[in-house]
């Protein structure tokens, strides 16, 4: 079963509520938190332990220049202007490189052999008995965010629940982090952002097929905007986490909420029951 | 010509609200884009009065022959992006899945798959009070937003080839968008707020920008949220030697202003006052640049 936490717009409290749902609920079972907000991770702030990482690479080509006869096929080939064929030289760069393997199945003379490059790390660790935690990085300057996001979810085996902190955005890596998930929560905000960006996010997952609910947050009680646009799309509203200091503090400083307050532990438990049985299709 | 990007790493620290308030503000003729394509906010609070749309397109996708495949597999063995499956005897490609790099097309022996051009995003032109706006939109699905970025400011160029001041209002995160958005440019202006998460994510930001060797100023939101977190900030960025120009304070007026759609500096408060300072002192640093 795996659960993705989103929301369109950056800010709305992804973290935030992927991070207590993923501690009140390893409090019952074994689960797995991945970070998947691979440009900008902060699930380490949650749960600092002792870290494994573990490096991501690629596969990009390495030109053999002694076998290289600068026929052009390369670049002629490559969609992403990787490569790019001189008379006498052949320029890569490897920034635009998709590793699509196109090039070495182009190449008559072999000239091309396969090299590794660094685009990030996963960090490993086990805050609990219960709960492991899968954070990817992207390297700084790089842009394959989605083959970090691709690694993170290679690392998840037979876990009976899995939580993904889902990157910003409807682009890319989170198409990347949401295929074929069972459930989307998305969190949003009343306000014309919030609510202009779940509607993007909607569009995305209904293409994908994945079913959602929704978490409203920093809720003053004026959420007709989002209430309006949840009926008219049958989204449940799960949960109103309400504009609250001692919540905005906690995250701040990079606690808890759930582990420090017994009433949070409370809601985000509940939160949690609702998702389950919404996640296994029981509603 | 000077572009400014403001920026954050971190998402929801406020950039579309400074954005939005420096477009109204800053002196001087201007052009403004939304860079977050993904999510694009800025037109919610200028209210560009639409003068053109046109479709975007980006790589092409690889569409199959189903009367011509013989359901061979080749193609889903050689597509690194999964994006192949069967259906019955049948090859099939998943759109969105489809990056475009047609290596399909070598592999498949009956030559069933063809590349076809597709709309992948639309550009916005239109008129606000603070200048023209030059905005995405992604079609649900796609991605290429690094590219869509790319030809926002293309067009803009375009457009307006002589405007003096480029106003962006950049992606969160550290990946292809935001790279997109910053090459180039001279003056990063990074939005934070004091908490751990932000802190963290602007550490990576100034690193790559930095690599970019793009002048930064730092405006912290919300300060008095945690007056610890914000003295630590301002001592990164001593540290750093990156300037503060200007701290905005918590002010629930943000909320109603954004709720209403105008930018918060045509409202009043503490918080509108505080940028109306963070854009008065911009204005001198750009003078200066």
């Amino acid at each position: 079963m795996q659960i993705v936490i989103a929301s369109g717009k950056g800010g709305t409290g992804k973290t935030t509520v992927a991070s207590n749902l993923a501690f009140v609920l390893s409090q019952k079972q074994s689960i797995t938190l991945c970070d998947c907000d691979v440009e900008e991770p902060n699930q380490e702030i949650f749960f600092p332990c002792d870290f494994k990482v573990q490096r991501v690479h690629v596969e990009v080509p390495l030109i053999l220049e002694e076998q290289c006869v600068h026929c052009g096929s390369c670049g002629e080939f490559c969609r992403f202007g990787a490569l790019t064929v001189l008379k006498d030289r052949v320029l890569f760069f490897p920034q635009l490189c998709h590793s699509c393997d196109g090039c070495f199945r182009v190449c008559p003379t072999d000239a091309l052999k396969k090299q590794q490059i660094d685009v990030g790390e996963l960090l490993l660790c086990n805050p609990s008995d219960t709960l492991s935690l899968i954070i990817g990085r992207l390297k700084e300057g790089d842009t394959r965010t989605t083959a970090v996001i691709r690694a993170v979810r290679d690392m998840i085996h037979t876990v009976p629940l899995v939580i993904l902190d889902s990157p910003p955005g409807t682009a890319c890596p989170f198409i990347e982090t949401v295929d074929a998930v069972d459930l989307c929560v998305l969190v949003t905000e009343s306000t014309p952002f919030g609510l202009h960006d779940l509607s993007v996010a909607v569009d995305v997952l209904s293409l994908l097929c994945i079913r959602s609910v929704v978490v409203i947050n920093r809720s003053d009680g004026n959420d007709k905007i989002i209430e309006e646009y949840c009926s008219k799309h049958q989204l449940p509203i799960l949960m109103r986490i309400p504009f609250d200091f001692k919540l905005l503090c906690a995250q701040n400083k990079g606690l808890l909420i759930s582990q420090e307050d017994s009433d949070w532990f409370e809601r985000f438990s509940l939160l949690g029951d609702q998702i389950l049985t919404y996640s296994t299709g029981a509603l | 010509m000077i572009q400014v990007a403001v920026v954050s790493g971190k998402g929801g620290t406020g950039k579309t609200v400074l954005t939005a308030s420096c477009g109204c503000l800053l002196p001087g003729e201007k052009v403004l884009i939304d860079a977050d394509v993904d999510a694009a906010n800025l037109a919610l609070l200028l209210d560009p009065h639409s003068l053109s749309t046109e479709a975007f397109r980006g790589m092409d996708v690889a569409v199959i022959n189903p009367d011509i495949c013989t359901g061979c597999g080749k193609c889903a063995q050689a597509c690194v992006f999964d994006a192949v499956i069967r259906v019955g005897d049948v090859c099939t490609i998943v759109p969105y899945r489809c990056e475009g790099c047609v290596t399909c097309t070598l592999v498949c022996p009956e030559g069933a798959i063809h590349m076809k051009s597709r709309i992948t995003g639309m550009i916005h032109y239109g008129t606000t009070r603070a200048g023209p706006l030059i905005y995405g939109s992604l079609i649900p699905g796609s991605g290429n937003s690094g590219l869509l970025v790319h030809r926002l400011r293309q067009e803009a160029g375009k457009r307006h080839p002589d405007s003096p001041l480029t106003i962006i209002d950049g992606p969160p995160g550290i990946g292809c968008p935001l790279i997109s958005t910053i090459t180039g440019i001279q003056i990063a202006v990074i939005v934070t707020e004091p908490s751990k998460s932000a802190q963290h994510d602007l550490l990576r930001l100034i690193t790559l920008c930095r690599s970019f060797k793009i002048r930064m100023f730092l405006v912290v939101n919300r300060f008095d949220i945690s007056s610890q977190i914000t003295d630590e900030l301002m001592v990164t960025a001593e540290e750093m030697n990156i300037s503060v120009i200007g701290k905005i304070p918590y002010d629930p007026e943000v909320v109603a202003a954004t709720r209403k759609g105008i930018p918060v500096i045509e409202t009043k408060g503490k918080a509108s006052e505080a940028m109306h300072k963070v854009i008065t002192r911009l204005t001198e640093e750009i003078k200066m640049f």
